[in-house]
C-alpha cells in the first residue's frame, strides 16, 4: 500500500513537470514575475537591494510552486483526468500529494536558481543549509496552499484568481518589500498569520546571523501550516468526488 | 471462486436523492454482464462505487472475494476501469499514456514498454503511437482509454458506456474488441442503453431504473418471459417507459 502510494506520488509529479510545468507560462509565471518585482523595487532604491534579497526568494518559491497548479488540478479535474488516477491502487492524499510534489519540486528548482545568482552575485554569506531546510519546506507548504486553493473551485480561471488574493495580500504583508516593523499594530497581527512571513523571516535569519534557534522556530511553523492546508485539501478533494 | 463480483443491498444516496436502491446480483466469472437502463438509472452510481470512486451509503459488495469498502486498493488491482468519457492525457502521445497508467499499476519496469506496444498493435493505434492523445479521434481515443484500462492485465473490465457519441463503423470495431476480451477469459460489466448492443454482446443483462433492478436473466430468457421479440420491446415492457410520440406539424 505505502510502495503503491509512493510510486504514484513518484510517477504523478514526473508526469505533471514533463507535461505542465517546464513550459514558458509556467516558468515566466515563476520566475519572471518576481524578478521583475524586485527589479521595480531595486531600481527606485538600488541601495538597499541586499535588504530585498530574502523577500525575492520567498516571492519566487510563492509563485514558481503555485505556477501551474491551477492547470495541474482544475484542468484535470474537468477533464476527469483526476478521477482517471483513482482508478489505480492509489488514495486520494497519494493523489494529492502527486500534485504537491509536482509543484514543489519545479519551486525548488526555480528557487535555486534565484538564490545562487543572489548569493554569489551579491556575495551574500548566509548559512546554507538551514536556506536549503526553509526553502524545502516553504516550497511543500505553498505548493499544499495552492492545492488547497484550487480543490475549493472547479474552473481553471475562477482558481487562479483565488490563488491570486493569498499571493498579493502575502506580498505587501509579510515583509517582502515593506518591514512588517513599520506597519500599524493590528497588520503585523495579519502579517504573522501568514505563511510567508515565516518564510522571509526564516531566509533572513541565514543571512543576517544563521542562528538556529529562530530559524527553528519559523520551520516549525511552517511545518504547522503545511500539516493544515494538507489536511484540508484531502478533505475538500474527498468531497469533491462524492 | 464462482463469482467475479456479488453485489448485496448496494444503496447510494445524494442528500434527499437515492441515486441506487438496495440493489443485489451476482456477475460469474467470464461473463459479459449488461447492466441496462435509461440516463440516471444509477448506472454510472454503481461502477463509481464498485470501482471506488465512491463510498457507499449502506449495503455490501464483493470483487474477488475482496470487499469494496475496506479492500479497494486490492480490489483497483484486478479491474480495469472505461469511463464514459475518454479521460487520458491531452499532452502525452498515446504510447506514453499507456507507460504512465502502466508505472501507476505497477506494471513492472522491464514490461511496460512491451505491455504498451502489445496494446498498441492489439488496438491498431501502433502507427500512431507517438502522436498526442489530444489529435485522435474520438473512436480511438476510445480504443485508447480501454487499452490503458488493460494494461495491468486485469480479470475484470468495467465499460461505461464505450460505444456513446462513435460512429458506426468505430462501434462496431469496438463491439468484436469487447468480443475479443470475452473470449481471453475477462469478466466484463458493461454499461450501456443501446439495447441492441447488450442483445448482441451480453451473456445476461439486469435492467435498471431509477437506481432499482427490474428483471435480470439472459435476453433470451427475457424475451420468452415477456414474449417479445427484441430486448428493446421486453425492457419498455419491463420498465412501462413509453417512447413518446412527438409530431410535427407542417408550417408550425
Amino acid at each position: 500500500m505505502l510502495r503503491d502510494n509512493l510510486r504514484a506520488i513518484y510517477y504523478i509529479a514526473l508526469k505533471d513537470i514533463r507535461t505542465y510545468y517546464l513550459k514558458p507560462p509556467a516558468i515566466s509565471w515563476g520566475i519572471v514575475f518576481p524578478i521583475t518585482w524586485i527589479l521595480a523595487f531595486y531600481l527606485r532604491m538600488p541601495g538597499d537591494f541586499r535588504e530585498l534579497v530574502p523577500g525575492l526568494i520567498a516571492m519566487t518559491i510563492l509563485f514558481s510552486t503555485t505556477a501551474a497548479e491551477a492547470v495541474v488540478i482544475n484542468f484535470e479535474l474537468r477533464l476527469g483526468s483526476l478521477e482517471r488516477l483513482l482508478l489505480a491502487p492509489v488514495t486520494v492524499p497519494a493523489v494529492l500529494m502527486g500534485k504537491i510534489a509536482g509543484g514543489a519540486i519545479f519551486g525548488c528548482i526555480m528557487t535555486a536558481i534565484v538564490t545562487m545568482g543572489s548569493v554569489f552575485f551579491l556575495e551574500i554569506h548566509s548559512n546554507m543549509l538551514y536556506l536549503t531546510i526553509i526553502i524545502l519546506i516553504s516550497c511543500m507548504t505553498f505548493a499544499t496552499l495552492g492545492a488547497f486553493l484550487c480543490v475549493l473551485v472547479k474552473e481553471v480561471f475562477e482558481a487562479q484568481t483565488l490563488l491570486n488574493l493569498p499571493r498579493f495580500i502575502m506580498i505587501f504583508l509579510s515583509g517582502v518589500v515593506y518591514p512588517i516593523s513599520k506597519m500599524p499594530l493590528w497588520l503585523q497581527y495579519v502579517s504573522h498569520s501568514l505563511p510567508l512571513t515565516y518564510t522571509v523571516n526564516g531566509i533572513r535569519n541565514c543571512f543576517v546571523n544563521g542562528a538556529i534557534l529562530p530559524v527553528f522556530k519559523d520551520i516549525l511553523i511552517l511545518i504547522g501550516f503545511f500539516i493544515l492546508f494538507l489536511v484540508l485539501a484531502i478533505r475538500f478533494l474527498h468531497k469533491k468526488f462524492e | 471462486m464462482k463469482n467475479a463480483i456479488e453485489v448485496n443491498e448496494l444503496t447510494k444516496r445524494f442528500g434527499k436523492i437515492t441515486a441506487v436502491d438496495h440493489i443485489s446480483f451476482e456477475v460469474n466469472r467470464g461473463e459479459i454482464f449488461g447492466f441496462l437502463g435509461p440516463n440516471g438509472a444509477g448506472k454510472t452510481t454503481t461502477i463509481r462505487m464498485l470501482s471506488g470512486l465512491s463510498r457507499p451509503s449502506g449495503g455490501k459488495a464483493s470483487i474477488l472475494g475482496l470487499n469494496i469498502n475496506s479492500e479497494i486498493t486490492g480490489i483497483k488491482k484486478h479491474i480495469g476501469v472505461v469511463p464514459e468519457v475518454s479521460n487520458l492525457y491531452d499532452e502525452l502521445s498515446a504510447r506514453d499514456n499507456l507507460v504512465f497508467m502502466a508505472q501507476l499499476y505497477g506494471v513492472p519496469s522491464k514490461e511496460r514498454s512491451k505491455r504498451a506496444e502489445e496494446l498498441l498493435k492489439t488496438f491498431r493505434l501502433h502507427e500512431r503511437k507517438d502522436d498526442l492523445f489530444r489529435t485522435f479521434s474520438r473512436g480511438m481515443k476510445r480504443a485508447l482509454t480501454i487499452a490503458a484500462a488493460l494494461i495491468h492485465n486485469p480479470e475484470i473490465l468495467f465499460l461505461d458506456e464505450p460505444t456513446v457519441g462513435l460512429d458506426v463503423v468505430a462501434a462496431c470495431s469496438l463491439r468484436n474488441l469487447i468480443r475479443n476480451l470475452h473470449q481471453q477469459g475477462i469478466t466484463i460489466f458493461l454499461t450501456t442503453h443501446y439495447l441492441e448492443e447488450a442483445d448482441l454482446l451480453c451473456d445476461r443483462v439486469a435492467i435498471l431504473v431509477k437506481g432499482r433492478i427490474l428483471a435480470i436473466d439472459t435476453p433470451e430468457t427475457l424475451k420468452v418471459k415477456t414474449n417479445k421479440k427484441s430486448l428493446e420491446e421486453v425492457f419498455i415492457k419491463i420498465t412501462g417507459l413509453e417512447p413518446t410520440v412527438m409530431v410535427i406539424e407542417k408550417g408550425k
